[in-house]
């Protein structure tokens, strides 16, 4: 069977979930094979082994430290081209977009980014893509060189293995050819930690919009995500006011997502934020307006003043818990 | 300091896009603009040849020759002049492909910094910053929300998910901004009038000693197979809150199991 190379994060111990989809994804199309940069725990490999990864080639850092999209770049490409995998799979998002660009630049190969489905054919991985602000689904697939795909987290449910596999764990050493001048981090301010989920990743979105009124009634949209267990979004609205974080825009400026509940509260439904959230398995919404678009693609909308709304649903869903 | 910006000509977000019968996007059917995300490039450029920083603007393009519209409106904002690498085998040209070409127009231009926007507003893909930048061999900083210049060096800041980093590249370099680092200027009536006189090059294929074969759709890595409208979504219940939208919300999230 043919090599998938899957592109792997993770927060030493734990292995991202979108890595853990792609291995998922990986096994329906060939043989995965987890690149990994950093420290390689027994854990790890495990965890690895348990979604059916093979092999796992673990990188070497460079010394000194590089760039880590440039790093990551050169591990994947130098890899791809020992090994002549079937296809290469990276978690769409900033940072795979900009590895899967410099892979496929420096193999001369087709890319597709930010797929919705992958599925195995005779003449290679056929992809597909939702475009245009999600109206339009394109499948397409790669006909010159390796195929680069990022896929769209949530796209996949990741499942392990009945049986976990062993994998073996190879040491891969690379040597920067001619380093071309990179761009240095030279501060890093982390932003607070908020304990809930990562936005792409989470199962459960609820976001505000410019019907929320203000940075306090933002804190309604944060009690209903956390009574919920899930993540905060926003439309550009809400974080343009600043209401909340940039980094929890939803749309075509922002993240995409597709979680499998999906709330909006106070937000109109605009295409460029539709684009980012329209693959949401269920959608609820709530909005004062009965003519906003979001309720075109709600499943379930509450024509009414969030700020009663609200509160109230947050009581409710204490109540029925008891 | 010189500065190159790319830019591109794309359909207006409010028309109705569609495919033509070859799979690529019908550009002929709407109208076109130069895309929201590249005028704040655009800014950035003008904005450090206001600071003093930069001294120069250039603006590269590729595109059917109404691209051209987007040019006027860039050199009406700002900057000095124009290129349009303008050919139709370039019909059809993938990510790699258009890398390609605009890496070549780049290597026949001076410059000291590129600036591009952080994805087409058609495409959306994002990747020719980086890609253009890996095969000129600079470096790159992509979504940057702040930048300025220093002597031989590019200082931006660029926000990440969990943190706020500032990055340092010698120049000569490559840097895509986001939508957050600052509202595009609208061009005065003065600019408008002078960009009329700005001149645009218009560089083919050959120019660019570049075979047709190797671009366009005959070139493209990728193809298409097929493309069809995404299945609608099923139209929900929409109710209006008459004190009780609470706990039917609340029941349609237990029948739902999303409790």
């Amino acid at each position: 069977m043919s090599t998938i190379l899957v592109l792997v994060r993770h927060d030493g111990g734990t292995v991202q979930k979108s890595s853990l989809e792609l291995l998922t994804l990986a096994r329906r199309l060939g043989d995965p094979a987890a690149v990994v940069h950093g420290d390689v725990s027994d854990a790890l490999v495990d965890a690895l082994g348990r979604h059916g990864a093979t092999t796992v080639y673990a990188v070497t850092p460079l010394t000194p430290p590089a760039y880590p999209p440039v790093a990551e770049a050169l591990a994947v490409a130098e890899l791809a081209a020992r090994t002549a995998p079937a296809a290469v799979l990276i978690t769409s998002g900033p940072l795979g977009t900009e590895v899967a660009a410099r892979v496929a630049v420096r193999l001369d190969a087709g890319i597709v980014t930010d797929a919705v489905q992958v599925r195995a054919e005779a003449g290679g991985p056929v992809v597909t893509q939702s475009v245009f602000a999600g109206t339009w689904l394109v499948e397409g697939r790669v006909r010159r060189g390796t195929p680069i795909i990022t896929v769209r987290p949530n796209a996949v449910t990741p499942e392990p293995v009945a049986t976990p596999v062993r994998p073996v764990v190879e040491r891969v050493d690379l040597e920067d050819p001619a380093s071309p001048a990179v761009p240095r981090v030279v501060a890093r301010r982390p932003k607070a930690t908020t304990g809930r989920p990562e936005l792409t990743e989470a199962t459960v979105v609820v976001a505000g919009g410019r019907g929320v009124g203000s940075a306090e009634g933002f804190r309604l949209i944060e009690r209903l995500a956390d009574v919920l267990g899930g993540a905060v979004g926003a439309s550009r609205a809400a974080t343009d006011l600043t209401w909340c974080p940039h980094e929890l825009q939803i749309g075509q400026t922002g993240k995409t997502v597709a979680p499998q509940l999906y709330v909006a509260g106070g937000i109109s439904g605009a295409i460029q934020h539709r684009a980012g959230m329209q693959g949401s398995r269920t959608i609820v919404a709530i909005n004062k307006d009965p003519k906003a678009p979001i309720f075109q693609i709600a499943d379930f909308g509450v024509v009414g003043d969030l700020h009663v709304v609200l509160p109230a649903l947050i009581g409710e869903i204490e109540n029925r818990r008891g | 300091m010189k500065i190159a910006v790319l830019i591109k000509y794309v359909p207006e977000a409010t028309a109705a896009w569609r495919f033509a019968e070859d799979h690529t996007l019908d550009r002929d059917s709407v109208d076109g603009r130069l895309s929201e995300l590249d005028e704040y490039a655009v800014e950035q450029a003008v904005r450090l040849v206001e600071a003093g920083s930069a001294t120069e603007i250039s603006y590269l393009t590729m595109g059917p020759a109404r691209a051209v519209d987007a040019v006027r409106k860039a050199l009406a904002m700002g900057g000095d002049r124009a290129v349009h690498v303008l050919d139709d085998a370039l019909h059809g040209s993938d990510a790699v492909g258009t890398a390609s070409v605009l890496a070549a127009a780049l290597r026949r231009m001076e410059f000291d910094l590129v600036i591009f926007g952080m994805a087409s507003t058609d495409a959306e893909m994002s990747v020719l910053p980086v890609m253009v930048a890996d095969l000129l061999r600079l470096p790159a900083v992509a979504n940057a929300v702040t930048l300025r210049v220093d002597g031989s060096a590019l200082t931006a800041e660029r926000e990440t998910d969990d943190a706020i980093e500032e990055v340092v590249a010698p120049l000569p370099a490559l840097v895509s901004v986001t939508d957050r680092s600052g509202e595009a200027r609208y061009p005065s009536f003065k600019g408008i009038v002078a960009a009329k006189k700005k001149p645009v090059t218009t560089w083919s294929l050959s120019d660019l000693e570049i075979a047709p074969e190797r671009v366009g759709t005959a070139g493209a890595a990728t193809e298409v197979l097929a493309v069809r409208p995404s299945p609608p979504r099923e139209a929900g219940t929409v109710i209006v809150d008459e004190g009780d939208a609470a706990v039917r919300l609340a029941e349609f999230l237990a029948a739902n199991k999303l409790l």
